[in-house]
């Protein structure tokens, strides 16, 4: 069966939200930084930093996105890049929101 | 500085597998490339041929299948071995043969594959097919089919598959999409015959909701035999690069092209020759080679059977420990076109008898053909299994099946011994048929404008 395709016109990513890996979504760390599949959606993308790794693994214990930067390391002046890296994932379902807990 | 790559939402939300996935990089993401090129973890794009029975015996099978090999790997074996994918993350596996669904196991191992974790898409020629299968199939996330058919009507698909292999394989499409089955594949090789029916193809597949791959002819298996002859010709690959062009963002090819980036621009996708970096081969037996189109000793890393396992073929074999090294660009260093198609595919070169550091034979500047003439008469190395149901001997090296003459230039040494001299280095990129070696539009996130690979 084909693939489910992302909902068009994903909202906004909101970084003072909480997030979490998608449920159907594995990481496989690479030296680079990381594989993520999406078993629903079948699409690939590559992490380009361990960091952003990092980051996306700390997105279920954190608060919100902005949270899970800081506790991965990432350096404020780097938070925007990492916060567009979040809101990528987000649009194609490799993230979602999570009810803040 | 771009730190995701691929998988973004896109322009269209057609269905993506991972070759498309990788396609959409299709960009220079340099960095990401070179750090394939030094190998990963796990394949990304990984060939299991299950079986090398098949019930058609079509004249370029890569494989050269046809019988059942005795030490095909057990039910329990290829379970085992999908265990191990799932322990490497491999999420996405090629299953191809032969024609895998001949194997009386072959939709149990499907079923155990998906539940462990690892997606299938495997390659039939639809015969098995059936309505019953078709619901079954299209009700399933993790499987995807690609249907092969190497010709938009019969006469020129038949001359190549089989008789009646065109109406098998469009009613098993029909099936499909009755079913329900959307983005389904359709899987061309490209020939001198089938060139001018590029859009008969996109058609054909459009109506029935599947995709297009287009993928190229390799010298391998019994394809090295009729190579010669279906290959297409030099103005044949500026009609298919150009009509990539304009179409590639909506056909896959498993960076099978990468080949053409002489002409100009480079075509969607990774653009990165994959053996024993990204991609790699299973064969039915447990053997593992760095691509699917070198089944030959000379690219044999290992076999799963082995005290490692397959883990340990991929992470520790000589073979891909060396494809993983730089590479020398050898004859083609002086070219200028060298970044564009990195010396074209192994495989190709090494089937057709040319040094592996050297021009590919289908060289868009023409050197591959300078070189196929002054390799003269010696002969280019004989695939080293043959699983035909009828086994020919080669005459010289190449000719339909059939015929008895061979037209290839310099094609005096019929029968001849083997002698080629074949360099110890390979060229920069190989080629992949995988699914997965490259993506498209544009790198998602942050400073997208940067992507641009392309598998397989």
């Amino acid at each position: 069966m084909p693939p489910t395709p992302p909902v068009a016109g994903s909202p906004a990513f909101d970084a003072t939200r909480a997030w979490a890996l998608h449920p159907q979504v594995s990481l496989r760390p690479e030296s680079f930084g990381a594989l993520a599949y999406h078993f629903g959606t079948r699409r690939l993308s590559f992490l380009k930093s361990r960091t952003l790794l990092a980051v996306v693994e700390s997105l279920a214990d954190q608060p919100s996105g902005y949270e899970a930067c800081r506790a991965a390391g990432v350096a404020p002046t780097e938070l925007e890049a990492y916060t567009r890296a979040l809101a990528a994932l987000a649009d194609s379902g490799m993230i979602c929101e999570r009810a803040a807990s | 500085m771009t730190l995701v790559a691929g998988g973004s939402a896109g322009a269209e939300a057609t269905p993506q597998a991972v070759e498309q996935s990788l396609q959409r990089h299709s960009a220079p993401t340099g960095r990401l490339v070179e750090r394939f090129e030094r190998g990963l973890e796990a394949p990304i794009c990984l060939t299991w041929e299950l079986t090398y029975a098949c019930n058609l015996a079509c004249v370029h099978c890569l494989s050269s299948s046809g019988r059942r090999d005795p030490r095909e790997l057990s039910t329990d074996e290829c379970r085992a071995l999908i265990d191990e994918f799932e322990r490497m993350q491999i999420f996405y596996v090629n299953i191809g043969g032969g024609e895998p669904t001949v194997r009386s196991d072959f939709w149990e191992l499907v079923e155990y594959a998906t539940e462990h974790h690892v997606g299938v898409k495997f390659s039939t020629n639809g015969s098995r097919i059936t309505t019953a299968v078709a619901e079954r199939l299209a009700s399933s996330e993790y499987v995807d089919v690609q249907i092969s058919l190497d010709g938009a009507t019969p006469a020129i698909n038949d001359a190549v598959r089989g008789e009646g292999s065109f109406d098998t394989a469009v009613t098993a499409m029909g099936r499909l999409a009755d079913a329900g089955f959307v983005g389904f594949k359709v899987s061309v090789v490209a020939t001198r015959h089938n060139v001018g029916q590029l859009d008969g193809f996109k058609e054909l597949a459009d109506r029935y909701g599947a995709q297009l791959r287009l993928t190229r002819l390799r010298p391998a298996g019994r394809g090295a035999e009729v190579w010669d002859e279906l290959h297409p010709t030099a103005e044949q690959q500026r009609e298919l690069y150009d009509w990539l062009v304009v179409h590639g963002e909506q056909v896959l090819t498993g960076d099978s092209f990468f080949h053409l980036a002489g002409y100009g621009e480079s075509l969607p996708g990774l653009n990165l020759c994959g053996a024993g970096r990204v991609v790699c081969l299973v064969d039915p037996v447990g053997d593992v080679y760095a691509c699917p189109f070198a089944i030959h000793d000379e690219f044999l890393a290992g076999n799963v059977r082995g005290a490692g396992g397959f883990t340990d073929v991929w992470r520790r074999s000589d073979l891909f420990d060396e494809l993983r090294r730089p590479q020398s660009a050898g004859a083609c260093g002086s070219c200028g076109e060298y970044d564009a198609c990195r010396g074209g595919c192994m495989a190709a070169k090494f089937f057709t008898g040319l040094p592996l550091d050297g021009p590919d034979p289908e060289c868009v500047l023409g050197h591959g053909e300078e070189a196929l003439e002054r390799r003269g008469t010696s002969e280019a190395p004989r695939p080293s299994l043959d699983h035909s149901l009828h086994p020919r001997r080669r005459t010289g090296a190449a000719g339909r099946p059939g015929d008895p003459g061979d037209s290839r230039p310099g094609a005096a040494g019929h029968l001849g011994p083997v002698a080629v001299a074949l360099l110890p280095r390979r060229p920069d990129r190989a080629c992949d048929e995988s699914p997965l070696a490259a993506s498209g539009p544009g790198p998602v996130g942050p400073s997208a404008g940067t992507a641009g690979h392309r598998p397989h």
